[in-house]
């Protein structure tokens, strides 16, 4: 395939949690590849943790 | 120097090693040999959750090159803890390797993994989410945070 004909699209989402890029390739306006990676950056329930004695 | 009452900060790293046993009716364990844990996703609409108690294939992905259970986590670092004072301190442990679902097509959108023990009869671990995905003829790839004591994916800690 001639890679000149796909049309290429990349997005990402940055916040506490998170940080993910995705890339994404369209031929003649169809979704033909995605990919994304997710890179987890914290478990924000594990914040909630907490042993005690009684 | 002087005493402080407090739950040892050892004790939470050991919780994760299952060396310590307070019940009658605990599974068995295989002395140094972790058990077998494994990564399942879910789509958004499903409700997995604290009340999660094992792994269910309702409302997991399904697709091209997805096996229903997902995949093995890999789990080559053994759980550790730190203190973080006289009275607090932190258990925690972080696969060691990333997750990553490769040449799959999953359609319907996801935003959770479960992560689950399948060497005992698939009881939950930990659910984790993220913003809302969906993969076409590619790789998912869910990389872990550090295996710190404030990052690291699973974490016991005491205040």
């Amino acid at each position: 395939m001639d890679d000149s004909l796909l049309e290429h699209k990349q997005g990402s989402i940055d916040n506490d949690v998170e940080y993910t890029t995705w890339d994404e390739y369209y031929l003649d306006g169809e979704l033909v590849h995605r990919s994304a990676h997710v890179t987890l950056k914290k478990s924000p329930f594990s914040d909630l943790f907490a042993a005690s004695l009684g | 120097m002087s005493n402080t009452q407090s739950m040892c900060t050892s004790f939470l790293g050991e919780l994760l090693s299952a060396t310590h046993n307070f019940s009658s009716s605990n599974p068995a364990h295989t002395a140094n040999t972790a058990d077998t844990f494994k990564a399942a996703l879910y789509v958004t609409t499903a409700t997995i959750n604290a009340a999660t108690t094992a792994y269910s294939a309702t409302n997991e992905v399904s697709g091209t090159g997805y096996t229903a259970g997902g995949i093995a986590v890999t789990n080559a670092t053994n759980p550790t803890s730190t203190n973080s004072s006289s009275t607090a301190g932190v258990g925690y442990w972080t696969p060691s390797g990333n997750l990553v679902y490769s040449t799959v097509t999953l359609t319907t959108a996801f935003d959770t993994v479960l992560i689950y023990n399948s060497t005992q009869s698939n009881k939950a671990v930990s659910v984790h989410t993220f913003g809302s995905q969906t993969i076409t003829a590619g790789t998912f790839t869910l990389t872990m945070p550090s295996n710190t004591t404030t990052t690291a994916l699973l974490r016991l800690s005491t205040t």
